[in-house]
């Protein structure tokens, strides 16, 4: 790999820094009565929102609908998710700094796969607070469920929850794209490696 | 001399020739009907006046103002120009809406040297100034009755602290703050027999001209907090002292005080007081006077006053009690005072933005006189001096005369400025707003108002920048305007429009008891500061529990019980409370855990002798209730705070006095899904 392609790699695997910088999601609500709007911000170790107190305020509203209050101890994700990262950053360094190609794939693909799992993951939290209703809560409405959008927005009673991806999701998606460029620059004059690989092969 | 009466008799054809001409331009009106108005007093209305004060829903007034209420002891806020009222500040009143004076907390706001006075006369807000602009944080208020000024911090638009003035027998010509709040500066109407120890002697009345005297405080105000601390006091001839105002630019420091009573009249003021054509405009170099404190002319007695303040961690006010007070006399304090010989129990002293003119209105005289700040230098200069009064040099009334506005109406009160060069006055006995030139001295407008205006207000036009672009005039009477309401009407304020060269009425809007004067600020340099909620980690009371975990309840001594509870949406923790007895005092210390806006919650229980109290989210706030007979008495939240605010209620049982039951609370059969709460941190 030439040197500037190691610099991009380096890069990539920095980008990821954006995850302790921003949130990676962020969850808007709405209602005629929150003409400010309530915001929770879900960032890689902690959670937050427009105000200090968004927390109280999101689940003040949750529980006349029976949802379990959330805390930020309530995910355990949030404790091993920046470890991840970190390994993500020192070893996309690490694999920039020796300049092989092939670790830098792997890294990408590996980086992809958490990622993936990242928003299955998401996805399955906001189905168990949106299902999980207490049979005591004060509102009851028949068949309802309270899963938020996992992208995009959706009218939940009388609220309009918007669900959208943040700036710290920018650095997971600057790290796939940057080190996959990469790699593709590495490629440069010659067969990508799973081509020329995929023969020998099918031959063994 | 010349008597009242005969003054009135002069005046009076003048009088008669402006009627005559309202009423043709009535008659006139009548025969264009424009929207076909049924009511003769519609007539002054502009056409476009329904656009010019229309504010859409959910779009906000440009500007704030604050009326005083008179003798409701409240400040009133409105948005101009669509004349909403906002909020109802209670100053020096007792406040059932919010416990304000009832509340254990807010109790010793209004305590003073006479014990708990939970009423007062509020005349004159300002604004706190920077660079003789004002600045939007804070509205000092004057008490009238119980000599007293106020501060209102205008991020909670709450009072905030309350000063008892010594010395003092009417807290009238005050409070005005200098150019940069260095002072805000106090007189009192009423001058009384000092005693020299902070009250006054048992003097027979006939000796007023010999006993009697007045005070003007000086209250320096902390620049960052705008804590108030009473300096020192200038001892003043016995006249009443009736409105004070202060110099801008060339003129900034000094402030004026219109007095009257110059006869020195113990009784029958009405025609006591009335009889010297001349009384006086008393100017004091503000400046001077503190340097002369600072440097040794400054005397000491002993006083008693209180200072009550807010604290703003613990939303409790404390009392201290001053016992000493600070005082210079005129008489040696060279250069500090002068008295301006000015026509006939003059009422309001105006300087125009410039600082030059000072504009003194008679409330008896025919003219209206315009002193002059340079011409006034020079007379002092060149000692251009008609005799002394208690050592005060009395200047000559041709050397500081800049002008008299004449025929200007009847009963001139006040004057504001508009910052193009136009005075406008209010004519109490003819009912109209005058406006008139600075240039020349000469009235080129005139609107009538309904009815009997006293104050006007242009917003800033007390400042040295004023927006001149609309009027509130404030009227004492308003027979015919308004739906009535028994023998007692609305007092009304008139927004008038005076961007261009003629006045136009645009609206009418009733005000809460007695309008007296307003201030009116853009609403840009207030609104960004308001403050949405207290945050519940900065909560220093005593008794604040900042989760539900850690309520209680406890009985201390023989007969009190302390319930230290928490209001979330929609429950009280405890709402279930048994062992409390006949006869015991029951302090309810309720924490609102809310951390949002606009969600106060109200703590009422049955039976209670005093007030609901009402707490701010993130506050705490006490209601002190003695039960007097045993059974079981419900308490709720009175401000309705979401969908099951009427859920939000509990129970007390009080057993009879010596019972056995144990003190037990609770909430619930057990803990499920109460919401956050405050996350411990
Ligand atoms: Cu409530």
């Amino acid at each position: 790999m030439k040197a500037y392609q190691k610099v991009l790699m380096v890069v990539a695997a920095l980008s990821l820094g954006l995850l302790f910088m921003f949130p990676m999601w962020k969850i808007y609500l709405k209602a005629p009565q929150y003409p400010e709007g309530l915001e929770l911000h879900i960032w890689v170790n902690k959670l937050g929102g427009s105000s200090e107190s968004v927390l109280q305020n999101f689940n003040i509203l949750n529980h006349y609908i029976g949802m379990e209050p959330i805390h930020a101890e309530s995910f355990a994700e949030l404790k091993y998710m920046p470890y991840i990262v970190i390994f993500f950053m020192i070893t996309g360094v690490l694999a920039g700094l020796a300049g092989k190609r092939k670790l830098v794939l792997s890294w990408s693909i590996l980086l992809m796969l958490c990622g993936a799992a990242g928003i299955l993951d998401f996805y399955l939290w906001l189905v168990r607070f949106g299902t999980n209703l207490d049979p005591m809560a004060a509102i009851k409405v028949p068949g309802m469920t309270y899963i938020p959008p996992l992208l995009g927005n959706k009218v939940l009673l009388n609220f309009e929850a918007l669900s959208l991806p943040s700036w710290g999701s920018l650095g997971i998606f600057l790290a796939i794209t940057i080190s996959c460029f990469t790699y593709f620059l590495s490629l440069k004059g010659k067969r990508p490696h799973f081509l020329s690989r995929t023969p020998k092969a099918a031959l063994s | 001399m010349e008597t009242l009466i005969n003054k009135f008799r002069k005046v009076a054809p003048k009088a008669a020739m402006v009627m005559a001409v309202a009423a043709g331009a009535a008659l006139q009106g009548c025969s264009n009907t424009d929207g076909g108005n049924t009511s003769a007093t519609a007539e002054g209305v502009a056409s476009d006046a329904a656009s010019a004060v229309y504010v859409a829903p959910g779009k906000h007034d440009e500007l704030y103002s604050f009326l005083s209420g008179g003798f409701n002891g409240q400040v009133s806020v409105y948005g101009l120009p669509s004349g909403r009222l906002l909020k109802i500040i209670p100053v020096f009143t007792q406040h059932g809406e919010n416990g304000y004076g009832y509340s254990e907390e807010s109790k010793a706001m209004l305590m003073t040297s006479h014990g708990f006075v939970p009423w007062d006369d509020l005349h004159h807000p300002k604004l706190s100034r920077t660079d003789g602009q004002t600045d939007g944080r804070w509205l000092f208020v004057n008490g009238n009755n119980t000599p007293r000024v106020a501060r209102i911090d205008l991020t909670t638009f709450e009072t905030v602290e309350i000063m008892e003035i010594p010395n003092s027998a009417g807290n009238h010509c005050s409070p005005y703050p200098t150019n940069n709040n260095e002072y805000v500066i106090a007189g009192t109407r009423f001058s009384v027999p000092l005693d020299m120890k902070g009250g006054t002697s048992d003097v027979s009345l006939d000796k007023y001209e010999e006993e009697f005297r007045g005070s003007i405080s000086f209250i320096k105000i902390d620049k960052d907090k705008g804590d108030m601390d009473l300096d020192f006091q200038i001892l003043v001839p016995g006249f009443d002292y009736d409105l004070a105002n202060g110099g801008k630019g060339p003129s900034e420091d000094w402030v004026f005080f219109t007095t009257y009573n110059s006869e020195k009249a113990g009784t029958l003021k009405e025609v006591g007081a009335s009889q010297n054509d001349k009384d006086f405009l008393a100017a004091v170099n503000w400046k001077l006077a503190a340097k002369y404190a600072k440097e040794g002319k400054i005397h000491e007695m002993p006083a008693n006053y209180y200072h009550n303040k807010l604290d703003k961690d613990t939303h409790t006010a404390q009392s201290t009690v001053k016992k000493k007070v600070r005082y210079l006399l005129p008489e040696e304090c060279p250069g500090m005072m002068y008295l301006l010989p000015a026509p006939k129990s003059p009422h309001g002293i105006d300087v125009d933005p410039s600082g030059e003119n000072m504009v003194v209105s008679g409330k008896l005289a025919s003219a209206i006189p315009v002193f002059s700040f340079s011409k006034m230098q020079e007379a002092i200069k060149n000692k251009a001096f008609d005799g002394e009064k208690n050592g005060i040099p009395v200047l000559k009334y041709e050397a500081v005369l800049k002008a008299e506005v004449k025929e200007p109406g009847l009963g001139p009160l006040h004057t504001e400025f508009d910052g193009k060069g136009n005075a406008y006055t209010s004519m109490f006995v003819s009912s109209e707003v005058v406006k008139w030139k600075l240039s020349d001295f000469t009235v080129v407008d005139r609107i009538p108002v309904y009815y009997s205006i006293g104050h006007l207000m242009i917003p800033g036009g007390d400042t040295k920048e004023p927006l001149g672009k609309y009027l509130v005039a404030m009227n004492k009477i308003t027979k015919d305007r308004y739906l009535p309401t028994g023998p007692e009407l609305a007092h009304s304020a008139q927004l008038i429009d005076i961007s261009g060269e003629k006045m136009k009425l645009l609206l009418d809007f009733p005000t809460v008891a007695e309008p007296h004067y307003a201030q009116a600020i853009r609403a840009e340099k207030v609104a960004p500061n308001s403050v949405k909620f207290h945050k519940l980690d900065e909560n220093k009371h005593a008794h604040a529990v900042k989760k539900e975990a850690d309520v209680s309840v406890t009985r201390e001594g023989k007969n009190v019980i302390r319930v230290k509870m928490t209001a979330i949406r929609s429950h009280m923790t405890p709402d279930n409370i048994e062992g409390v007895q006949v006869g015991d005092t029951v302090y309810f210390h309720v924490t609102n855990l809310e951390q949002d806006w606009d969600v106060p919650h109200g703590f009422a229980i049955l039976g209670a002798n005093n007030a609901e109290t009402l707490i701010m989210p993130g506050a705490t706030q006490t209601l002190k209730w003695v039960p007097k007979k045993e059974g079981v008495y419900p308490f709720y939240c009175t401000d309705f705070c979401s969908a099951l605010h009427q859920e939000m209620q509990g129970y007390i049982r009080v057993s009879p006095k010596g019972s056995k039951t144990p003190i037990a609370f609770s909430t619930g059969k057990k803990k499920q899904n109460i919401p956050g709460v405050a996350a411990s941190h």
